[in-house]
């Protein structure tokens, strides 16, 4: 039985300078619900992921750069658990 | 002269492109498997449009990481004519053979419709015979076709003139109305510096034959077939 | 004796659950339960149906496969066939409107590839309740949306359709998806378990809790409860049923498999059973090699050739799917499921299906139908009671009664939904949406292939019989109109709950009918699907009968389109005599289709547009509007004199026709020979669409303000 004793998770979202049409629509409702105090929503991406006991994290950063993100237009976090 | 056409898991318009070389501009065509490690014996491979490995993670994203894609890298710098069709061009984007990205369209909804592109520069093996500002209907049908690039990329494809097509209205003009997904600058088209990858959203497989409804998609590949000619 | 908690969970009655105990000859474990809940469900077995679906005509010379396999099949000639079907998705798209629509269009796709043919056309018939109320709007962007996700993925273009809104379906709204598929006429592949000792492998993602109970689910109404059965959704993965088409239909092609069978709503046990009975034969599962997660259940049970069990493997694997071994073809006729080492499930595999209950409801025509208000304008039913009581008013400005026709929910612009759809993928589209029937070329003939879905929901509920008999002469008319032959339908049977008596008899008296009507015009019906139990808090939606039709151009050069097409072109107007409003003379369609038939043979016909709903004027507007070929274009005509200026305009008479023309006499002379009425109205051509009536303008309005008014319209009830 493999063991995944660590977990990550990785937060994909868009560059601040990259236009997120989905984040605005969501922010262009919120009017309509009274939350007028939220001034911007970004979408993002989010990725748990189990690794495997004993294992570099650099397998980790590798997947969240390399797999994960489009450096064009993207950028990454990676939280450990 | 041979042509290629890659079957990545989840691609669509691979028989759409194949049936266009084979029986409208009559070319030699085979398929290659996205496992295949290399593109030897073709002079011109297309990545057709779909959904390849369903679209997931991002547009593209999966598909870099198929075996045939560092054959096809290869394969382009050697000066191999690379021509990706809507997902075949966000493919190309992610691999980092195209500068750039393809973002979700600004109405955030699908959109498949007949609109106008209007050539930009005729120095390209896929727009040899056409003229400068010649207007070309063309459908597209995509989701992620919103054309991205920062700044500094942006003004060197365009001082470099590797913008092929933009998005016009009926009478040749680049507005807003005519831009059917938010991209940058109308762009709908647009080759590497070495000016031998086209990467395009809209479909010139779904109209090179005028009972679909236009026939001008055709030039495209009859231009590619003009550059292989020439090339000897 | 089971619990009565127990039977009602599994929606068996205390009579069926007798008869189960009666073929097995013992109580039934609750495996055994399970599979005789959902093979005996309404939705398997068609038990209030069945004794009224047998009068449908499904037979033909064409007709290769009738009722009883995924999908009926029609020859075409040139070695080809086609196959398709429609199917109801109802339920799940009310409880999740994006994935139970997704889902619903996986569904119908997986019928027609199971019998080897590659999808080439899809089609969707809606019906919602009114956009002016929030909740419908949800449901119909979450619907598109769903279809959109899954065809376009898939790569099937969604070629046309119809959406309609009604009351009735506000809170039970109808999805009904169509597919087509082609292949060549020797490869046809059924849901058969042939040869004893083949295996049976189960390819796909896994089973689980998900999808089991959809079936009971689709036969049970709605209740306050509908919320709470949220997790009967399957999640669509569209990208999986691509690989599962593209490695299914290599494997037949290299003739590795005897038999297929989708496992849709109804789960392993149940389509084993289905394959055994169909060939035969018995079939020994083991449970325990099924693999087990709870997600979609997109899943085939695939009978390779014994010898051949490697190579098949090898093919699904090179299209990274998972396949395992789950069982044998026995010759025992007897469906064995074992689980654990030991045997949870014996039932003899014919009894499943040939005994499945068999109900003769009670018929009863209802006391009251909806009221005769809306006779001539159907398609103001769903419009907001404002909209509806300015129209009826005697006012007489047909301009203004021009645009807001138009702009009226049920005659307003689809584009807003269709341009969400992949409609061109495979280039194959001649005539995509908004169209009378879609046109798809057959590659490698000379042919094309012409469809259509037909629902007139308001005719039916106010006539069922005649309202079944209109759908299907106006979907023959259309495929005529399109150049084509109409050659055989499939069926989607909406209705309410059949345990109403009044339901019973609405659906009694559309089999009837369509069964004439079908009859008359040889065009059989192979296939299809019963949804019943549409209703929420006890009211019954509309008895809704769609029919899809499908027809054969013999030569492309025959495609004919809706919209005139050159300024100066003559508009010629052919009806019948007899003017007749939600009922139909079958002579005198049969008159008029051969008529169109043979002006559209002989290249006398430039466009040939049906008049449908909102009458003549809003048919004329719709011949105008610009297309992706050209521009909006205008036309001027005359409207004949001894008809009435409101009525006569937006009246829906049954059976007319606008044909555009450089043979105007001609055309007149030929339909006076059949016994039609033709009137020379005029010329295409200008910006504007003018209706003069006797010396005066009783239409006069720019193309460019008409247009605007139908385009905005569903944008503007959905924004």
């Amino acid at each position: 039985m493999l063991r995944s004793a660590m977990k990550a998770t990785v937060i994909v979202s868009l560059k601040p300078t990259v236009l997120d049409p989905q984040g605005m629509t969501i922010h262009r409702s919120l009017a309509s619900l009274g939350l007028t105090n939220i001034s911007d929503v970004r979408q993002g991406k989010i990725f748990d992921v189990s690794i495997k006991d004993g294992a570099s994290r650099q397998e980790v950063e590798r997947l969240a750069k390399e797999v994960l993100t489009n450096p064009v237009i993207e950028e990454y976090r990676i939280i450990w658990e | 002269m041979k042509f290629g056409v890659v079957i990545f898991p989840g691609s669509n318009c691979e028989h759409d492109c194949y049936y266009v070389v084979e029986s409208v501009i009559g070319q030699p065509v085979e398929f290659i498997w996205h496992q295949d490690t290399s593109v030897k014996g073709f002079d011109a491979v297309i990545l057709p449009g779909g959904f390849a490995y369903g679209d997931y993670l991002r547009t593209g994203a999966l598909a870099k990481f198929s075996p045939v894609m560092k054959a096809i890298g290869d394969f382009a710098k050697q000066g191999g004519l690379v021509f990706g069709i809507c997902n075949g061009f966000q493919i190309l984007a992610e691999a980092g053979l195209l500068p750039g990205a393809l973002l979700r369209n600004v109405g955030l909804k699908y959109v498949c419709k007949f609109l106008h592109l209007r050539t930009e520069t005729t120095d390209t093996p896929y727009s040899n015979i056409l003229k400068k500002n010649q207007l070309l209907r063309i459908p597209v049908g995509h989701g992620d076709g919103n054309y991205f690039a920062d700044p500094e990329t942006l003004k060197r494809i365009e001082d470099n003139g590797q913008v092929v097509f933009r998005y016009a209205t009926a009478s040749g003009e680049i507005t807003p109305e005519a831009n059917p997904n938010g991209s940058l600058h109308n762009i709908a088209g647009i080759v590497n510096e070495q000016r031998n990858v086209l990467g395009m959203m809209p479909h010139p497989d779904r109209s090179s034959e005028s009972l679909l409804g236009s026939a001008d998609g055709k030039l495209i590949f009859e231009s590619m077939v003009n550059a292989l000619v020439r090339a000897g | 004796m089971v619990s009565e908690e127990l039977l009602t969970q599994h929606n068996l009655t205390e009579s069926e659950y007798q008869k189960i105990v009666d073929i097995l000859k013992r109580q039934p474990t609750l495996t055994e339960l399970g599979i005789f809940s959902v093979m005996w469900s309404e939705h398997c077995s068609y038990k209030s149906s069945r004794v009224h679906l047998r009068r449908l005509p499904t037979r033909g010379p064409a007709v290769l496969q009738g009722p009883g396999e995924n999908a009926g099949i029609i020859d075409i000639g040139d070695g080809l066939a086609v196959a398709f079907k429609i199917e109801s998705h109802n339920h799940p798209s009310f409880i999740e409107p994006f994935q139970g629509a997704a889902t619903g269009v996986g569904g119908i796709l997986r019928d027609i590839f199971t019998m080897g043919a590659r999808p080439i056309a899809a089609m969707n018939s809606l019906r919602f309740g009114p956009l002016h109320k929030q909740q419908n709007k949800r449901i119909l962007e979450g619907v598109v949306g769903g279809i959109a996700f899954y065809g376009n993925c898939f790569g099937v273009p969604t070629v046309g359709g119809e959406i309609y809104f009604a009351d009735c379906y506000s809170q039970n709204p109808l999805v009904n998806a169509f597919a087509l598929g082609i292949f060549e006429k020797d490869k046809i592949f059924y849901g058969r378990a042939h040869g004893v000792g083949n295996p049976v492998i189960y390819v796909g993602a896994k089973t689980g809790r998900d999808g089991i109970h959809g079936a009971t689910m689709a036969s049970a109404g709605f209740g306050e409860d509908a919320g709470a059965k949220r997790p009967n959704v399957q999640i669509g993965d569209p990208f999986m049923e691509k690989l599962l088409l593209e490695a299914c239909l290599e494997a037949m092609q290299k003739g590795l498999i005897v038999g297929i069978q989708d496992m849709g709503a109804a789960g392993l046990t149940c389509s084993s059973c289905e394959m055994g009975a169909r060939a035969g034969t018995g079939v020994e599962l083991e449970l325990d090699d099924v693999p087990q997660r709870e997600s979609e259940m997109t899943a085939y049970e695939i009978m390779p050739n014994k010898k051949k069990e490697k190579e098949v493997f090898d093919v699904f694997h090179k299209w990274g799917l998972d396949v395992v071994t789950v069982g044998r073809v026995t010759d025992d006729g007897l469906l064995r499921v074992r689980q654990h080492g030991k045997v949870v499930a014996e039932i003899p595999n014919g009894a499943l299906a040939d005994d499945a209950p068999l109900y003769q409801r009670p018929l009863l025509p209802p006391k009251s139908i909806i009221s005769s208000r809306l006779e001539h304008y159907s398609f103001l039913d769903g419009c907001e009671p404002a909209m509806i009581e300015s129209f009826l008013s005697a006012n007489p400005d047909c301009s203004r009664l021009l645009k807001l026709a138009v702009s009226s929910p049920n005659l307003a612009c689809r584009q807003w939904v269709w341009e969400q759809y992949d409609h061109m993928v495979q280039s194959n589209t001649m005539v995509g949406p908004g169209s009378d029937a879609a046109v798809v070329r057959v590659k490698g003939t000379k042919k094309a292939l012409a469809m259509t879905l037909d629902g007139p929901a308001y005719r039916v509920a106010r006539h069922p019989r005649e309202g079944a008999k209109l759908a299907v002469a106006e979907s023959c008319r259309n495929i005529v109109c399109a150049g084509g032959r109409p050659i055989a339908a499939t069926n989607c049977l909406n209705f309410g709950n059949p345990e109403h008596p009044e339901v019973m008899w609405q659906f009694s008296e559309v089999v009837d009918g369509m069964s004439e009507a079908c009859n008359f015009f040889g065009t059989p019906i192979t296939g299809g699907n019963v949804s019943f139990y549409n209703e929420t808090f006890g009211d019954d939606i509309y008895p809704t009968p769609v029919l899809g039709m499908v027809g054969l151009i013999e030569d492309l050069s025959l495609v004919t389109r809706s919209a005139f097409q050159d300024s100066g072109d003559s508009i010629v107007f052919v009806e019948t005599v007899n003017r007749l409003v939600g009922r139909i003379d079958l002579e005198d369609e049969r008159a008029i289709q051969n008529f169109i038939s043979s002006a559209i043979r002989d290249r006398l016909v430039k466009s040939a547009h049906d008049i449908s709903e909102g009458g003549l004027a809003v048919a004329l507007a719709e011949c105008c509007y610009s297309n992706f070929q050209r521009g909006a274009i205008g036309a001027e005509v005359r409207v004949p004199s001894h008809l009435e200026l409101v009525k006569d305009l937006f009246g829906e008479f049954a059976t007319g026709v606008l044909l555009s023309t450089i043979h105007a006499a001609e055309l007149c002379r030929r339909a006076e020979q059949v016994g039609l009425k033709s009137y020379d109205l005029g010329k295409v051509g200008g910006n504007r669409l003018i209706l003069n009536y006797e010396g005066e303008r009783a239409v006069d309005i720019a193309m460019d303000e008409l247009e605007s008014a139908w385009r905005q319209g569903l944008p503007k009830l959905l924004s």
